[in-house]
Formats: structure tokens, C-alpha cells, sequence
């Protein structure tokens, strides 16, 4: 190709956002518009609900409450399990659980009348932790299994046993990770259209539009084909607006079914974080057992993640939590066992990371805890340990088809941030001369992260290219734009791929009716499965103008060049603008369009013994953190983060950079801040005043690093990069934390007591 | 859970506060309303998001005076003063205000919905101090939430908009060139 793709800034949806025109789903309105509101218990675990709705309807205003019984499809629907209830039947499960909707004038009105709705029920004690539900004899709270355990994922490879015998030091440890709100800055919307031919039309605040229209579809009782989910702005998702920002589509979409009318349901805070789901706290047990000289020998690892009262994508977060159970490090003997577990707290799903931020944090934790006990460098431990080309990974895949790149990431933040220096000036174990309230500390970890699905799902997408009379250009493509910038992406590969001008390019935003199902904009996908789908539609489409315009460039089809916005024959006088080729192939008859479909490469997974190629290929990460802990409060600072990514190839670095360090900052939120408790099962920080995330000062400036070792197996050389932002800075803060200290964190958010501290 | 009510009584007859240069009327219905909302459902200025309603995220900052407020802690019959809201921001000619394209040019916006706020608050900062350190951005930045950049980039769209301004003769003020007469809803 001899365009290249631009470094600026290129968003083509930045203008209108910075100008507040960008519309999302909110900002929607229609003439005769209904308001939705939804009605919850204050019940967390309770049967035999009864609902009573006519005081509700006695509210001026109120136009009608909708329950199950006026649902014409399924009141229940789920990814993997058709479990989650849109609307209840009789049972309540969970705090966040909607029993009515009513149907209001006005806002005001909606949520005067939900205020008005009773509910009686049967209240049951509510099961409240892992432990709980692990009871043999507790309460098994879903309906289609006979155990709170929901999912057991496996992992065996060599003899863990035999080999803990021959190891000079073992170490066992315990870990836990807190539930996590993804805290889009916007939440969850819906506005509904019943179209004249009976198509019900969704313009909703979710990530994707496919699984959002099963979701209605399922609900309404309706084929696909009578659904369309339209695209609008989205304020940010993070895995967050799936299962429950699809309920919030179904919902009003009832509503316009039922009303004939166009129906707004715009969560408050409040409802957002009261029902939608969150990440899975987990807690992990590790045994390790090391050689003296450094070498990891063996593993066993049981982890238990908190489902929550519905299934989500459980099974597929602590998928990849076992297929990655001991992070980017080459281990011949390993026993994982990896079990999801029902609970009556709020569910949780999806959330960026996806079961690795977790599993990093124990994993990396530990690297540095054994480097401690064996007297190691905890660079060479990495280093002797770390996966390498052509290693075989804890699952027994053989990493010999990209570029192993996990120590060449790791020596670039090493001299970038100075670490070998840094870590001797440490404040732990280093006598200080002056009673400064400061300690200091610098930690790192490395990881890898499998891309896209891997064995959890299929994976392909569409992309189409239709080409207009003029010269301009419409590209379509199957991955949905929740704002961080995928449909930039596309373009410029479409504009890389043909030469041409972003100006020639308008990216035109999908609905579910006008391009075929693309599976979800999750998994760090959008630009590795997006971006190979728009090459292979660009090279269709070049195949046919290289035909169709030989004759008239004077040279053989596999002549035709395309670039500096035109096309080539051999000749430099031989060239024809965009707008005469599209002529020329109009006059031929020729439509100008192509279709291209990218289907991942294959991938293989064993579920008795967790061995198989989990992946087809991994982005490799380091992190290191440098922090300042206050003797008198506790408080940990941060003061620096250098990351290095090998994204494969960066396609628009600022989006690159953006989405690390946002990345970044999301794992520290995590690390130092966030957590969401329950008193009894009901959530105490509903809103940013308690729950809080990490503001301008909570963060230092950062310093990324883009490695690009292109990837064989992506046709734009890309692998992504909004996952493993996030996934490892959690350990790299806690090494940073105990190397100021000397204390040792197993469990975040990090919380210091100022008494221990030396 | 409403908040449509504020404590203030009726709109007097005849009040009418300026909106990006625009003198907009109160009815007597828009008494009590916050001004997040006036905004909003009165005017469709959309650009003024929601995000908390609570006063904790800084999605509805707009500038009354030229100070940065929450929209949605302010009773629109008690703003006192010129309002301007994102969609005041561009220039005359229709062209992006200095901040907005820092904005564009360096990367700052991921989805957007902090993205008006940011604006606003950056603007009031370098109304009142034009060359302002990484830490007084962070500092003046500290009450607007983003959940998608990191700050960084934000941080950076303000350092080179000021840079920009600097060179360029002056702060630029928006909200105030445009014809009364003139309508700017929608
Ligand atoms: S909406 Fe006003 S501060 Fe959040
Ligand atoms: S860009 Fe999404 S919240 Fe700031």
C-alpha cells in the first residue's frame, strides 16, 4: 500500500461532539413521545410476588403500568441462559430486579406513578457471598440448575503433584477482587418506534445492536427481521451495556408495541447502577511451587467468581480467566479449576478486562512475592519464566505463528521508566536518613491477553463498500461504535487499502436490518475482526474496478494501482480520478460494490482438561507503576504509569495512546478506589457522590509505548488494544505499594492503615 | 426519585434569561425547573448532558457569567447572568472555538459525553488564567468526570488551546456575538 495511515487525531465523529450536536439516545424525541419508568421491590430475595398497579394509574398522567402479564413473548432472556427476567414473573432474585413499567405523560409522571405501584411477596434470606452459596444445603437460586454452581471450568496439564515434591519453595496465597461498576459516563437509554409497517424501530444507549435486538425480539414475541436497532451516540459502555442496556431497549420497545406510540425509557443514575450488572469479584487461591533457580515448577489455582442472580456471560469471563490462569508465564504442570457461583447480589457480566484483571492481579502478585522469598530480581524471574517464541502456553498452545514480543515489551518500560534504578531507591528496605511522610515505591507486571473471543464464540464480521457515482464512498461494517472510535478506524483502512482520501470516505453507521449479524463489539475485537473485514471487502472491491478499468488504464488488471486518491495504470499519463472510474463502470453496467466477510482463524478448546489452542493470537503488555504512600494517612499516590502494548500495528495512535491511558485509568480506579458494597444485598453507592472513580487529580501523566510486531493473522497487521490497558496495572500498583511499604496487598480496592506502616 | 422540582416559586411575568446571546423567555411552567432541564426539553439544547443529576459529574457544566455551573443543581429562574452552553462554543462564522479544536486535533474525545462539560470548565479556567500549568488544568478539571481518557488528552487540548490563544491575540469569549434578534434554539 503506499498510502500510509495519518498520525493525527482522526475521529470523524469528533466534530460533532465537541460541538454538542452528536445525538444520543437521549437527546432523541418524538412528537406524542411516552415516558417509561421502571418499578423495583425493596426486595432482594422473595416469591409469590404480588404487583398492584391502581394507584399508580390514578396518578395524573399516567397513561398504563405494563407487567408480565403483558409481555406477548418471553419475560426472561439471556446470552448463554435464558435466565434474566426483563420483567418478573413471581420471584425476585436481586435488589435490581424490575417488577412493573409505567407509561407516563410525562417523566415526572412515569416516576410518580412507579412510586405508587405495591408490591407484596414472601421475603426469603438472601444469599449473599460465595461462601454462602456454596453450603450444600443453601437455596439453589437459578431455576435451570441443580447447584449454585453455574459454571466449573477445568484446566489439567502435567502433574502438579509430583512436581510441588522437587520444588525448594512454595508459596500459597489468597486474593480478592471487588465488584466493579463500569460506570459509563452515560447511562442507559432507549427511545422506540413503531413504524407504520409494523417494524418496531430501537435507537438505544447500548454496544450491540444484534444481541439488543434478540433481546427484543425475544421480548416482543417478534421475528428479527421485525426489529431494527439503530446505532446513536454512545456514552461509553466498557462491556457495560449489554444484557441490561438491552432490557432497557426491550422494555421500551414494549411499550411501543403495546401504546403504538414512541416511548423514551432514560435510566437515572440511580436505576443504572441499582440493576445493571458489574464485574465479578473474585476470590482466588494460588499454590506455586518454584526450583531454586527461579523456575516456576508448578501450579494449582481454584478461583470463585460471584455470578450474581443470572448467568450473563459468567461462563465466559471465567473462560478466559482459566485459559490465562498463570498470566504470559510457561508452566508444564497445572491444575486450575475456575467455578462461577449464583448469589442474590446484583448480577455481573461483562466488563473491560473480562476475567483477566483479576487473575493478572493474583498472578503478578505472586511473581513479585516468590522473587522476595527466592532473593530474585523480579525482572529475572519474569524473565526466566516468561513465555518466549515458540513456548507452550499453560493450555498447551504453541505460540509460534506471531511475534513473541512479552520481554521485548517489558525491556521498553524497564528503560523507559528507569526501573532497575527505581526499584534500588525503593523506600522498603532502604534505611532513610530523613522522617519524610513520603514513602516510595515502583512496581511492575507483565501480561498477555488472548484476542477477540477465542474459544468463547464464533467470530466474523461484515464490511461493505459501495461506491457511488461521483467518486464517494459508503462504508458499512459490523462493529458498533460505543465511542471508542472504531468507525475512524475502518475508515482508515478502507482509505489505506484503496489509496484514496478520508475525505472520499463516509462511514455510514449500520442498523441490524442493512448488514448481516457481526457478533458483538466486544473482546478487544472491533479492530481485528472490523478492520480484516473492511480489507477483505476493499480487496473485492479492487478486484472488480482492476477488471473493469484495465482496458481503459492500457494494462493488465493485476496492474491497476491505487493511490494518491486515483487510479493507475502503468503509465504515468495512464490515471483516471474516482469520479471517472466510477463513470466508467456505471457505463459498463457495473454496480461499484463489494461485501467482504472476515471469519476468524479456527481455535480449539478441550473442556475436560483446558487444553487446546485457546486463542489464534495475544497481545503482550508491561506496566510499570511508580507510587508515593503517605506515613500519616495511608493514602497512596500515584505518580507515574509507563505501559508498553505491542497492538500488533497502530492504526490511529492517538486513539491508541487515548485508550491506554484510559485504560489505565479504569485499573487504577479499581486498584485504589472503587468498590461497590451491599448492605444486605442493596447497593450503598448509587451514584458518583459515593461511588467514586478516579478524577483529574487521582491521576498522574502517563507514558505509553505502541510496540508494532504486525500480526500475520490480522489483515491490518492490528490486534487491538482496549482490554489489555486495563488488565495488569492493578499488580504493578500493589508491587509498587509493598515495595514502599513492605505490605503486602492480596486484596484491592488497596487499603493502608497507617498504623503498620513502618 | 424526580427532581423536577426546585424550591423557587413562579417565573414573574415577563423574565427571560440569555442563552448563547439570545434573550429566551421563562413561562410560568418552567418554574421550579433546573436549568439541565430547561436547557434540554424547553430549548433542545442536547449538548448539556445528563450524567448524575446529582451535582457530582460535571456533564451539565455550562457557563452562567462566565463561571462554570451545574445545570442541574441551578433553578432556572434564579440563573443570573448570560448563560452559554456548548452549543454557544463555535464562533460566528460557524468555525470550532480554539478549545473545541484542540480538542479534535489532539485526540481528546472518546465518547463524547463528557466532552461539553470539559469545554465549558476549560473555558472559565482560561477566561481567568491564561497560561495555566498541567496541575491548575487538573485542578480546574477536577469536578468534570470522564470515564474514557484517562484526562491526558484533555489535559493536553487545554495546554495547546491556551498556547494557541496566547499566540493568536487573547481569549476568545463565546456566547456573546451574536445578534439578539436572532433565533439559537434548536
Ligand atoms: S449531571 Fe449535573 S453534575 Fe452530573
Ligand atoms: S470521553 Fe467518555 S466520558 Fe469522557
Amino acid at each position: 500500500m503506499s498510502t500510509t495511515i495519518r498520525e493525527k487525531a482522526f475521529r470523524n465523529d469528533a466534530v460533532a461532539k465537541v460541538t454538542g450536536r452528536a445525538v444520543f439516545a437521549d437527546d432523541v424525541s418524538y412528537a406524542g413521545m411516552l415516558h417509561m419508568a421502571p418499578v423495583y421491590a425493596d426486595y432482594v430475595a422473595a416469591r409469590d410476588v404480588r404487583v398492584d398497579v391502581s394507584a399508580a394509574l390514578d396518578v395524573p398522567g399516567c397513561r398504563r403500568v405494563l407487567t408480565a402479564a403483558d409481555v406477548p413473548g418471553a419475560t426472561h432472556y439471556g446470552q448463554i441462559e435464558r435466565d434474566y427476567p426483563i420483567l418478573i414473573t413471581d420471584t425476585i432474585r436481586t435488589w435490581g430486579d424490575v417488577v412493573a413499567l409505567t407509561l407516563g405523560d410525562t417523566r415526572d409522571a412515569a416516576i410518580e406513578a412507579a412510586a405508587r405501584v405495591t408490591v407484596t411477596a414472601t421475603e426469603e434470606t438472601p444469599i449473599l457471598t460465595v461462601e454462602e452459596a456454596l453450603d450444600p444445603y443453601a437455596r439453589v437460586i437459578p431455576t435451570w440448575s441443580d447447584s449454585n454452581v453455574v459454571v466449573h471450568h477445568r484446566l489439567r496439564r502435567g502433574d502438579p503433584d509430583a512436581a510441588f515434591a522437587e520444588c525448594e519453595l512454595i508459596v500459597e496465597e489468597e486474593f480478592r477482587t471487588p465488584v466493579v461498576e463500569q460506570a459509563y459516563l452515560e447511562p442507559e437509554s432507549a427511545v422506540c418506534v413503531p413504524r407504520t409497517d409494523g417494524v418496531i424501530e430501537v435507537y438505544g444507549s447500548m454496544q450491540h445492536p444484534f444481541s439488543t435486538r434478540r433481546f427484543v425480539a425475544s421480548l416482543l414475541g417478534e421475528s428479527l427481521a421485525n426489529i431494527e436497532v439503530h446505532g446513536v451516540a454512545v456514552g461509553g459502555g466498557f462491556g457495560g451495556k449489554d444484557d441490561t442496556a438491552a432490557a432497557v431497549c426491550a422494555r421500551a420497545a414494549l411499550g411501543a408495541l403495546i401504546t403504538g406510540r414512541p416511548v423514551k425509557l432514560t435510566y437515572a443514575r440511580e436505576w443504572s447502577i441499582r440493576e445493571s450488572y458489574k464485574r465479578h469479584p473474585y476470590i482466588l487461591k494460588y499454590k506455586v511451587g518454584v526450583t531454586s533457580e527461579g523456575r516456576v515448577a508448578a501450579v494449582k489455582a481454584e478461583m470463585f467468581a460471584d455470578s450474581g442472580a443470572y448467568l450473563s456471560v459468567t461462563p465466559w469471563v471465567t473462560w478466559r480467566s482459566t485459559a490465562q490462569c498463570f498470566g504470559p508465564y510457561a508452566v508444564d504442570n497445572v491444575c486450575a479449576d475456575v467455578y462461577g457461583v449464583a448469589t442474590n447480589n446484583g448480577f455481573n457480566g461483562a466488563m473491560r478486562g473480562f476475567g483477566a484483571p483479576q487473575v493478572n492481579f493474583a498472578v503478578e502478585s505472586i511473581m513479585d512475592i516468590i522473587a522476595g522469598r527466592l532473593k530474585i530480581h523480579p525482572l529475572g524471574l519474569r524473565r526466566i519464566n516468561m513465555v518466549k517464541q515458540g513456548s507452550t502456553t499453560v493450555t498447551g498452545q504453541v505460540l509460534d505463528d506471531h511475534t513473541v514480543s512479552i520481554e521485548e515489551v517489558m525491556n521498553r518500560v524497564v528503560h523507559e521508566v528507569g526501573f532497575r534504578k527505581k526499584y534500588e531507591e525503593c523506600s522498603f528496605g532502604t534505611p532513610s536518613e530523613t522522617d519524610s511522610d513520603a514513602l516510595y515505591g515502583i512496581g511492575l507486571s507483565i501480561s498477555y491477553r488472548g484476542s477477540s473471543l477465542g474459544a468463547e464464540g464464533m467470530d466474523f464480521c461484515s464490511a461493505i463498500v459501495n461506491g457511488q457515482f461521483d467518486g464517494s464512498l459508503i462504508l458499512e461494517t459490523g462493529i458498533h461504535e460505543n465511542g471508542q472510535g472504531s468507525e475512524s478506524v475502518m475508515t482508515l483502512v478502507l482509505a489505506e487499502q484503496l489509496g484514496c482520501s478520508l475525505k472520499r470516505i463516509r462511514y455510514r453507521r449500520s442498523s441490524t436490518s442493512t448488514i448481516p449479524d457481526s457478533g458483538t463489539t466486544v473482546a478487544t475485537r472491533g479492530t481485528i475482526l472490523g478492520g480484516s473485514a473492511v480489507v477483505v471487502a476493499a480487496r473485492e472491491f479492487r478486484q472488480l474496478l482492476s477488471t473493469s478499468l484495465a482496458t481503459r488504464l492500457r494494462c493488465k488488471p493485476e496492474e491497476v494501482r491505487f493511490h494518491e486518491d486515483r487510479i493507475w495504470g502503468t503509465t504515468f499519463d495512464a490515471s483516471l480520478t474516482w469520479a471517472e472510474a466510477m463513470k466508467e463502470l456505471y457505463l459498463q453496467r457495473i454496480t461499484p460494490f463489494a461485501f467482504g466477510t472476515y471469519q476468524a482463524p479456527d481455535v480449539s478448546w478441550d473442556d475436560t482438561t483446558g487444553q487446546g489452542n485457546a486463542y489464534f493470537t495475544y497481545v503482550y503488555s508491561c506496566q510499570a507503576a511508580e507510587v508515593q504512600v503517605s506515613r500519616k494517612s495511608g493514602n497512596v499516590k500515584l505518580l507515574n504509569v509507563v505501559a508498553a502494548h505491542d497492538v500488533g500495528r497502530a492504526i490511529n495512535r492517538a486513539m491508541v495512546m487515548g485508550q491506554m491511558y484510559g485504560g489505565i485509568t479504569q485499573g487504577a480506579g479499581m486498584t485504589l478506589m472503587e468498590e461497590v458494597h451491599r448492605d444486605g444485598g442493596r447497593i450503598r453507592e448509587l451514584n458518583y457522590n459515593r461511588y467514586r472513580i478516579p478524577r483529574a487529580l487521582d491521576v498522574p501523566d502517563m507514558h505509553g509505548i505502541i510496540v508494532e510486531n504486525h500480526d500475520p493473522k490480522s489483515l491490518t497487521g492490528a490486534k487491538g488494544i482496549g482490554e489489555p490497558a486495563l488488565e495488569l496495572i492493578a499488580p504493578a500498583i500493589a508491587n509498587a505499594v509493598h515495595n514502599a511499604t513492605g505490605i503486602r496487598c492480596n486484596s484491592i480496592p488497596i487499603k493502608i492503615d497507617p498504623e503498620e506502616l513502618p | 426519585m424526580s427532581r423536577a422540582t426546585g424550591s423557587a416559586g413562579a417565573a414573574p411575568a415577563g423574565q427571560t434569561i440569555r442563552v448563547n446571546g439570545a434573550a429566551r423567555p421563562l413561562l410560568p411552567a418552567d418554574a421550579g425547573m433546573t436549568l439541565l432541564r430547561w436547557l434540554r426539553e424547553r430549548e433542545f439544547l442536547t449538548g448539556t448532558k445528563n450524567g448524575c443529576e446529582i451535582g457530582a459529574c460535571g456533564a451539565c457544566t455550562v457557563l452562567v457569567g462566565g463561571r462554570p455551573v451545574r445545570a442541574c443543581k441551578t433553578t432556572v429562574t434564579d440563573v443570573a447572568g448570560d448563560v452559554v452552553t456548548i452549543e454557544g462554543m463555535e464562533r460566528p462564522d460557524g468555525s470550532l472555538h480554539p478549545l473545541q479544536q484542540a480538542f479534535v486535533d489532539v485526540g481528546a474525545i472518546q465518547c463524547g459525553f463528557c466532552t461539553p462539560g470539559m469545554v465549558l470548565a476549560a473555558q472559565a479556567l482560561l477566561a481567568s488564567k491564561p497560561e495555566p500549568s498541567r496541575l491548575e488544568i487538573r485542578r480546574a478539571l477536577q469536578g468534570n468526570l470522564c470515564r474514557c481518557t484517562g484526562y491526558q488528552q484533555i489535559v493536553d487540548a487545554v495546554e495547546h488551546a491556551a498556547r494557541f490563544m496566547r499566540d493568536n491575540g487573547g481569549i476568545e469569549s463565546p456566547g456573546c456575538t451574536q445578534d439578539e434578534t436572532e433565533g439559537t434554539t434548536g
